[in-house]
Parts: C-alpha cells; sequence; structure tokens
C-alpha cells in the first residue's frame, strides 16, 4: 500500500443525477401489504387465521353434509359413547364404563355394526357431532351479526360524534353512558319479556349494547384524526364531510376497526353461549354450544364426552379469535408490540 | 409604489374568538385589517400564539369569524356557508400550504390520489389519462419524478413531502395561496430549496402568498411586504426593508433585537431589547396609524408622535 499516493486529483465530487437524488430504492408497498406481512410473522395469529377459517368452513358445509339430522332423537341408542367405525383407535372404541367394568356399549344396546356416532350421541340418542356442527353455526351467525352491528352502527355513531363534536357529540355520548350503564344480562332478559327466547332477541340485545365500545373508540380516534393537517387540506380543498369520513377517517380508523371487531366476536359468542348455557338463549331443541354445555355438565362425572367436546369447540373458537386479534393489533399498530 | 396595485385579499375588522361566552374563551384575532394586493407576497410573522396561524386558517375560512369582513376579489367570503355553490368556487381559488409535511399527507393514500384530490372535487379532470397527465405535470413542478405517483407518502423525505403538499395545493390552480409556516419543519438545507421553489412558481403563475412564519431572516427573502402580529393584533405592517431597517413598534423592535446572528464577535455584543407588553393594557384607544408613506404601526394617538419622531431619526441617519 506504500506507492498509493493520494493526491488532489484522488478527490472530485461524486456525480448524481439530478433524477437519482429523488429516486427511492423501496419496494412500492401499501399499509395493508405491511401489515399483512407482519401479520405472517405471528405464528400463533397464523395458526389462528386457520383454525378460524376452517370452523367457518366446516360450520357452512354442514348445511349441506351432516352426518345425521341433529334434532333426531334415538331414545333405545341414547348416551352411546364415541365410535368412528370399527378403527380402534383410543377414545373412539364405544367402550363406556358401567358398574366399574369396561363395556362394549354399542353390543349392549344392540348397535348395528354400520351405525356409530363419531362424538357419541346425548341422554336422548341424539348425534353430538351434528349439534356441534350446529352450535358453532350458531356461534359464528352471532359473531357475524355482532360485526355488522360493530361496522354499521358503532363505527357510524362513532365518526358521527368525533366530526361533528360539540352539542351533538355531547347528546350522543350521554346517550351511550346510559345505554352501556345497563347489563348485558338485563337487556338480554328483558328481551324475553317481549320476544320469545332465541336467536332474535339475542341478536336484538347484542344491536342493543355490543357496539358501545366500537362507537367510543371510533370517537376517541376521529377527534385524533379532525385536526390533522390532511383533513384540514382536504377542507381547504372542499370536500364534503361524507367523502372526509369515506377517504381520510375510515382508512386512517381501519386498523382500530378491524381489531375491536376482533375482540367483539369472542364476547359475543360467549354471551350467547352464556345465555343459553343458563337457559334463557337459544330453546331446544335447537342446539348451541351453550345448550350443549349445560346439557352435558348434568352427566359429566359418568359421561365426559357429552360436555368435553363442545367445551373444546368453544375454547379453541374463543382463543383462536383472541388471538388473531392480538396478532392483528401488533401487525396495525407496530407500536404496542410489548 | 404597492398602493396603485389591485387587491386581491382585504381583511376588515376581523375578529375570531374560540369559545364565546364560556371560561374558555380565547380572544384568538382582536380586529385585524390588512390588505394583499395581486402578485405579493405578505409575511406574517409574530411570536407562537400570537394568532397567526389563526388568521391563516380565518382567511380560507377553516373557521367562521366571529365578525368583520374578508373581501376576496371583491366578494365578501367571511359569512360564505360550508357546502354553498360560491364557497365551493372560493375553495378553488384559495389554497394552503401547511406546517408539518409527516402530517399534511393522508398515509393512506397514494401520492397521486393526495395531488389529485381538488381535482377529483372540482372536476378539473376530463379523464383518468388527464387527470394522471395533470399530476404528473405538477410532480414535475415540485421538481420531483413522476413515477413517485404511485408511493405512499412514508416514502418520502420531509422535503419531498412538503413539495407534494404544494403540488396538491397548485392543483387546482388557485391564484391565492396561504403558507403556514411551510418551511418550519425542515431542516436549513430544504428550507432554501422549498423557499425557492415557492418564488419560482410564484412568477411563473402569478401567484399572491400569505407567508406565516417565525423565522424572520426567510420571512424578509420571501416577502415584499411584512404584517407583526402580537397578541391577536398587527402591530406594525410595511414593506419588508422598512420592517427589518426602520422597525417603530417595540415590540418589533424587540423581535428583530432576538435573531441570533451567525458571527461570534457580533453576536456577543448583541443586546436584547425587552418588550413591556403592559404598556398595551393602558386603556387607550389604538388604531394603525400611517407614519410614513406605507408604513403602519398600532398606536394610540399620544404615541403618534414619539413614532414620527423615531422615523425622521432614521432618516436622518442614513443622510
Amino acid at each position: 500500500m506504500a506507492d498509493y499516493k493520494i493526491t488532489a486529483d484522488s478527490f472530485k465530487p461524486a456525480h448524481i443525477a439530478k433524477e437519482q437524488q429523488e429516486k427511492l430504492g423501496t419496494d412500492n408497498m401499501t399499509f395493508m401489504q405491511d401489515a399483512m406481512r407482519r401479520l405472517r410473522h405471528n405464528k400463533m395469529a397464523m395458526i389462528s387465521l386457520w383454525i378460524i377459517i376452517a370452523f367457518i368452513v366446516i360450520s357452512l358445509l354442514s348445511f349441506f353434509f351432516s352426518p345425521s339430522n341433529p334434532n333426531t332423537q334415538h331414545l333405545k341408542w341414547n348416551n352411546l359413547p364415541p365410535k368412528i367405525a370399527n378403527w380402534s383407535i383410543p377414545g373412539f372404541r364405544g367402550y363406556g364404563v358401567s358398574a366399574g367394568a369396561k363395556v362394549n356399549v354399542y353390543a349392549q344396546n344392540n348397535v348395528p355394526n354400520n351405525v356409530w356416532f363419531v362424538l357419541g350421541t346425548d341422554s336422548l340418542g341424539r348425534d353430538i357431532f351434528s349439534r356441534i356442527l350446529v352450535g358453532t353455526r350458531v356461534s359464528l351467525f352471532i359473531a357475524f351479526m355482532a360485526t355488522l352491528f360493530d361496522l354499521t352502527i358503532g363505527v357510524v355513531y362513532g365518526l358521527v360524534s368525533g366530526w361533528k363534536g360539540g352539542m351533538v357529540d355531547t347528546v350522543l355520548q350521554r346517550i351511550i353512558e346510559i345505554i352501556s350503564s345497563i347489563p348485558n344480562l338485563v337487556v338480554a332478559i328483558l328481551m324475553l319479556l317481549v320476544f320469545k327466547p332465541g336467536l332474535t332477541s339475542i341478536i336484538i340485545a347484542i344491536g342493543f349494547t355490543g357496539w358501545v365500545t366500537m362507537a367510543r373508540l371510533v370517537r376517541a380516534q376521529t377527534l385524533q384524526i379532525k385536526d390533522q393537517e390532511y383533513v384540514l387540506a382536504a377542507r381547504t380543498l372542499g370536500e364534503s364531510s361524507v367523502k372526509i369520513a369515506m377517504k381520510h377517517l375510515i382508512p386512517n380508523l381501519s386498523s382500530t376497526i378491524i381489531i375491536q371487531t376482533m375482540f367483539t366476536i369472542p364476547t359475543a359468542i360467549f354471551f350467547e353461549a352464556f345465555l343459553s348455557y343458563i337457559g334463557i338463549g337459544i330453546p331446544s331443541p335447537t342446539a348451541s354450544l351453550g345448550t350443549l354445555l349445560s346439557d352435558g355438565q348434568k352427566n359429566f362425572r359418568f359421561l365426559p364426552y357429552q360436555m368435553v367436546y363442545p367445551a373444546i369447540v368453544i375454547s379453541v373458537l374463543m382463543i383462536s379469535f383472541n388471538l388473531l386479534a392480538d396478532g392483528l393489533r401488533d401487525a396495525f399498530d407496530p407500536r404496542t408490540t410489548r | 409604489m404597492a398602493d396603485e396595485k389591485e387587491k386581491l385579499v382585504q381583511v376588515r375588522h376581523l375578529v375570531q374568538t374560540f369559545n364565546p361566552g364560556k371560561k374558555t374563551e380565547v380572544r384568538a384575532i382582536q380586529d385585524i385589517s390588512f390588505d394583499i394586493y395581486r402578485g405579493e407576497t405578505l409575511g406574517l410573522v409574530g411570536e407562537s400564539g400570537s394568532g397567526k396561524t389563526t388568521t391563516g386558517r380565518a382567511i380560507i375560512r377553516l373557521y367562521k369569524p366571529t365578525s368583520g369582513e374578508i373581501l376576496f376579489d371583491g366578494s365578501d367570503i367571511a359569512g360564505l356557508h360550508n357546502g354553498s355553490k360560491e364557497m365551493k368556487e372560493f375553495r378553488r381559488e384559495m389554497q394552503m400550504i401547511f406546517q408539518d409535511p409527516y402530517a399534511s399527507l393522508n398515509p393512506r393514500m397514494k401520492v397521486k390520489d393526495i395531488i389529485a384530490e381538488g381535482i377529483d372535487i372540482h372536476h378539473l379532470a376530463k379523464d383518468d389519462d388527464d387527470r394522471d397527465a395533470q399530476v404528473a405535470n405538477l410532480l414535475q413542478l415540485v421538481g420531483l419524478n413522476p413515477d413517485h405517483a404511485t408511493r405512499y407518502p412514508h416514502e418520502f423525505s420531509g422535503g419531498q413531502r412538503q413539495r407534494i403538499g404544494i403540488a396538491r395545493a397548485l392543483a387546482v390552480q388557485p391564484q391565492f395561496i396561504i403558507a403556514d409556516e411551510p418551511i418550519s419543519a425542515l431542516d436549513v438545507s430544504i428550507q432554501a430549496q422549498v423557499v425557492n421553489l415557492l418564488k419560482n412558481i410564484q412568477d411563473q403563475r402569478n401567484l399572491t402568498y400569505l407567508f406565516i412564519a417565525h423565522d424572520l431572516s426567510m420571512v424578509k427573502y420571501i416577502s415584499d411586504r411584512i404584517a407583526v402580529m402580537h397578541y391577536g393584533r398587527i402591530v406594525e405592517l410595511s414593506t419588508a426593508d422598512e420592517v427589518y431597517n426602520h422597525p417603530l413598534h417595540p415590540y418589533t423592535q424587540s423581535l428583530l433585537s432576538a435573531i441570533p446572528i451567525p458571527d461570534p464577535e457580533v453576536q456577543k455584543r448583541r443586546e436584547r431589547i425587552y418588550y413591556d407588553a403592559s404598556a398595551e393594557n393602558d386603556g387607550a384607544e389604538r388604531n394603525m396609524v400611517e407614519i410614513t408613506p406605507g408604513h403602519f404601526v398600532f398606536a394610540s394617538d399620544d404615541e403618534v408622535q414619539g413614532y414620527k419622531d423615531q422615523a425622521a431619526k432614521y432618516a436622518a441617519d442614513e443622510q
């Protein structure tokens, strides 16, 4: 290196063309793509997402393919344990405990060899697997309705309250306070006075109170965003309030909205299951995860499968929604990552 | 002289009060009047909280003025209602460039859609191709690459973002632009770039500017005339050179004495003049008085003679 001489000529200003100076090197990525990329890195959230998708697909397919009619009673074949064909899978062989000894319950009840119930039957001889499918469908339908109320009433209410401000905001917020001061359960019970117990009254109860948190969050965010300079810029350009809401507010609120929806869903599912469990929800004979749990609980010590499987389904469903919500929150708002 | 020029904006006794009648009442602007001539740049300076930004936002009707008149091109726009036809027309004529380039662009929109927002609202494009062409032109005008149209704002630097903001304001072909501290959030090398860009565009398109800032050296560079604001009032208004070289109002003198000088020797000897605002609250009625031609000072009748003496002294010193 000794023979390398540094002279004044060694130093020349680097020449960069004008266009090069303004060039951007990064990939063209939208906010959504960026968020989805972060979500894909979150294993738990992705597993949850696929589980939820599987639940939705299976419960939709069960409209067309169900192992047996969920409400048909086989009184001679009641309380049969789980059995899958004549395969020898532990826990699915059709054996049960009777008087301290292990017996083949299917043989005891003279069930034909070609008849078997994947998750067994309940005390009225109804196929538990088919009933779980129906119950999942009911839960997902409740989840869908809760989302619908969140996105329509909740978002619009919050936007109007935050954007208009002043008197309108004050009045709307007092109404929300009144609504949220009435417990959900009380609303649901009051609905029973007017409507028959069933899906309708549960949905109306959710529609009455379920969107309150969403409205509050959207309002708080709107208050923040409406003084941002890009909203002022849109106003100086003469954009109408509705268009500002569509183009500027909702896209910037989308992460809050999506995350809150994902947290509303498990709450709604649990609300329905709880009402059904205490007997003021979905009336029999229609199955719901809550009624299955309460039926199964009666025989839990002797026939645990009647309660275990519905319990697994509702637990997995709730955990999946919660984990996915956590994952989405982290993906949309990297700053909140613990 | 400026007097012979056409007045584009005339502000008459503008008052802007927030939460009137409540405990939280704020009198942000207290009866100000000034004119802006077509093709000039009026600099508006003053300390933080003096009402500069509020003045800009009241003129562009982001706020509804409490009282007073704003004549734009001869018609009063202070009473226009949001959503009316006149308001929509007015929105095309007057535009604003914002302070914070990071907050003034919607992060969820492409640059193309940000710039074309005004074009869409006022239906200025015949079809999508025309819209794209207009956006490409605007990007070139502000020194950006037309390829940037499909990018999102977070990919740009502060200076580039500010230029996107300028392109958005120019998209509706306005006559008058309010620049609300457009360079305060940028670093010094980029400040010059943006200010020179604003000057070039002003020459090309014969624009009129209201330039709000607290950086006095930048304001002197870009402005034809300067208005000094304090506590929601204009205390001095004159040409840029007059305000700089012959400041009359004690607040202006105080403000000018606060500018650091980039020469250590001189800087050491610089003395700050402190301004005692209590003199304003003595109850005397004050108005804008023309001390020398074109040089207005907010003064009571008793004070006029003092300012006149001082102006005469400046004149004598120069001879």
